[in-house]
């Protein structure tokens, strides 16, 4: 690539968000601003290297595609009253009204995480909008064709035109819902890059370090948020442990097994820092912690435990329980489970795990029966044991993990 | 995403210390451009370094000459240094373009060494305590002391 091409690309993922967005506002339509932005960095490529990179190059990619905006409103007026206004309009406005705001930022996250959109719509469309990657990039990190991800962002662009999604934060009725899915899509973003196997390691990391960007971005831009910040703390301590959760032949090494020493600590250290942030902007607010503190709560124990022996396992039991009671679900409650064994003993999580198996609610997963398994093992119970950790196996859908039960099984 | 290290080096007859810009007008540029860095979600670290209380150590001749400055060459002046995580070398370099205030200084941009960088010596006992020293921060860190 040339070196105005590799400025531009750099360039683009300071500043893209915000010309974006200046367009979004100008223009009410996101899709249409992300098209003429796009024409933009095609002049750029062209007279840059001549002219020589601007000292502004956002003001100067925003001004062209005001300019293109309104060429195109113009030659439409011909066929059009309502678009000959909307052109004058444009032309009239200052240029300094151009000037990029926070907020239209902020507007841009809701309209790209709107729920018109489906989810991979929304990640697709986050990604290349707020988080200024192109269209090669979100392919490469997604392991999917790059016509897969256009398809997905023409269509996304077309739903928010279709539906008249209007460029602007959402009514304080609908905020909490729309806040979720925003913090939603970006978590999603995360986990796709988190839960990566050993071939696509290293490709999937990045897109985890990118909603971790977007994680940030986002707090920044809703510092009275408190799940904003916990997200980051989230976010923080579970990238603290990339280096250690595989070995190097790619099986899964279980927290327990995990070295210690080669967690990142700087990444724990700004975990630790954005979860107080958290909790101080909640307390200011009389609140208590949402489901992303709590879950950063629990992640920070692990964290900062010398071992497993030495983890504050009660404080992990009562955190379960808050979530638990926040947002109930049958993962969260043999989460618990899993604490309480390690905080009181096996027979106590056994008669929550089999209450559990009674609800039925996670029947067909090998999660249930494989930690039914272990807890049997460690009252000597050995034949139950084996049997659960075999049904483990057979329910699970991954290579490296029915092999890590069979030799459980095998080990009881 | 790699970590750079932007490093301010005032040259002789640097804008920065030359007296035209009021003080105030420094901190509302320096801030203006952090608020960037954090709504970017790019910035780790960054400090400014006092010109006053500080030593040189002079290892050069036979032995360590410990003397106040540095005063005497600006060249050898760094007064504050930022630490961005970034996609890219070239998005560290466009962030620290746009740094204010740089008429007449240098800015080094200096990757940030990781793990990958120690990976041979995996083993040696120092690496090894160093990952020890970390883990007493971040536990300090966590208990609030």
């Amino acid at each position: 690539m040339t070196d105005v091409g590799r400025r531009l690309d750099a360039l683009w993922r300071i500043e893209g968000a915000r010309v974006v967005a200046t367009l979004a506002r100008m223009t009410g339509d996101v899709g249409l601003a992300e098209d003429l932005a796009q024409e933009a960095v095609a002049d750029a490529l062209a007279q840059w290297p001549a002219a020589g990179v601007p000292d502004n190059p956002g003001a100067w990619l925003t001004t062209v595609a005001k300019r293109k905006a309104i060429d195109g409103w113009r030659r439409r007026s011909a066929l059009d009253d309502r678009y000959r206004a909307i052109a004058r309009d444009l032309a009239e406005t200052q240029d300094d009204e151009w000037e990029p705001i926070q907020d239209d930022v902020l507007r841009l996250v809701f309209a790209a995480c709107h729920p018109a959109l489906s989810r991979e719509a929304q990640v697709a469309l986050t990604l290349r909008v707020v988080a200024s990657l192109t269209t090669e990039e979100i392919a490469r990190m997604f392991l999917v064709p790059v016509a897969t991800i256009q398809q997905r962002i023409v269509r996304a662009k077309k739903t928010l035109a279709a539906a008249r999604v209007p460029f602007e934060v959402p009514d304080p009725a609908e905020w909490p819902a729309r806040l979720g899915g925003v913090l939603g899509v970006v978590y999603l973003v995360f986990t796709e890059g988190y839960r990566a196997t050993s071939g696509e390691r290293w490709v999937r990391h990045d897109l985890a370090a990118e909603a971790l960007r977007l994680g940030r971005v986002l707090a920044a831009l809703l510092p009275r948020e408190p799940e904003a910040h916990a997200l980051v703390a989230l976010m923080e301590f579970q990238s603290s442990r990339f280096a250690t959760r595989e070995s190097p032949d790619g099986t899964p090494v279980l927290l327990a097994d995990q070295d210690r020493s080669r967690w990142d600590r700087g990444r724990i250290r700004q975990g630790v820092a954005a979860l107080e942030r958290a909790d101080a902007v909640a307390r200011g607010q009389g609140r208590g912690r949402g489901g992303y503190a709590l879950q950063a709560a629990i992640a920070r124990c692990h964290a900062v435990a010398p071992s497993v022996e030495g983890t504050d396992w009660d404080e992990i039991v009562v955190l379960y329980e808050a979530l638990g009671r926040l947002a109930p679900s049958p993962v969260v409650e043999l989460n618990r489970a899993v604490a309480v064994s390690m905080a009181t003993g096996p027979a106590n999580a056994l008669l929550l795990v089999d209450a559990l198996a009674a609800d039925g609610a996670l029947r067909g997963s090998h999660l249930l029966p494989s930690v039914r398994g272990e807890l049997l093992a460690r009252l000597g119970r050995r034949d139950e044991a084996r049997a659960a950790l075999e049904e483990a196996a057979r329910l699970t859908a991954n290579d490296r993990e029915r092999a890590l039960l069979l030799s459980k099984a095998e080990a009881v | 995403m790699p970590k750079y290290m932007l490093i301010m080096r005032p040259q002789a007859g640097a804008e920065l210390f030359a007296g035209d810009v009021p003080f105030e007008e420094i901190i509302n540029q320096v801030g203006a451009y952090n608020e960037q860095l954090i709504n970017a979600g790019v910035m780790v670290a960054g400090e400014g370094l006092a010109p006053n209380d500080s030593v040189v150590i002079d290892s050069t001749g036979e032995k360590p000459i410990v003397t106040d400055g540095p005063y005497g060459e600006i060249h050898e002046l760094f007064n504050g240094f930022y630490i961005l995580e970034v996609a890219s070398r070239d998005e560290a370099v466009e962030w620290a373009l746009k740094m204010p205030l740089t008429r007449g200084s240098k800015t080094e941009i200096r990757r940030v060494t990781d793990e990958s960088d120690f990976a041979d010596f995996d083993d040696n006992e120092y690496i090894q305590k160093e990952k020890g020293w970390r883990e007493d921060d971040a536990q300090r860190a966590a208990e609030g002391k």
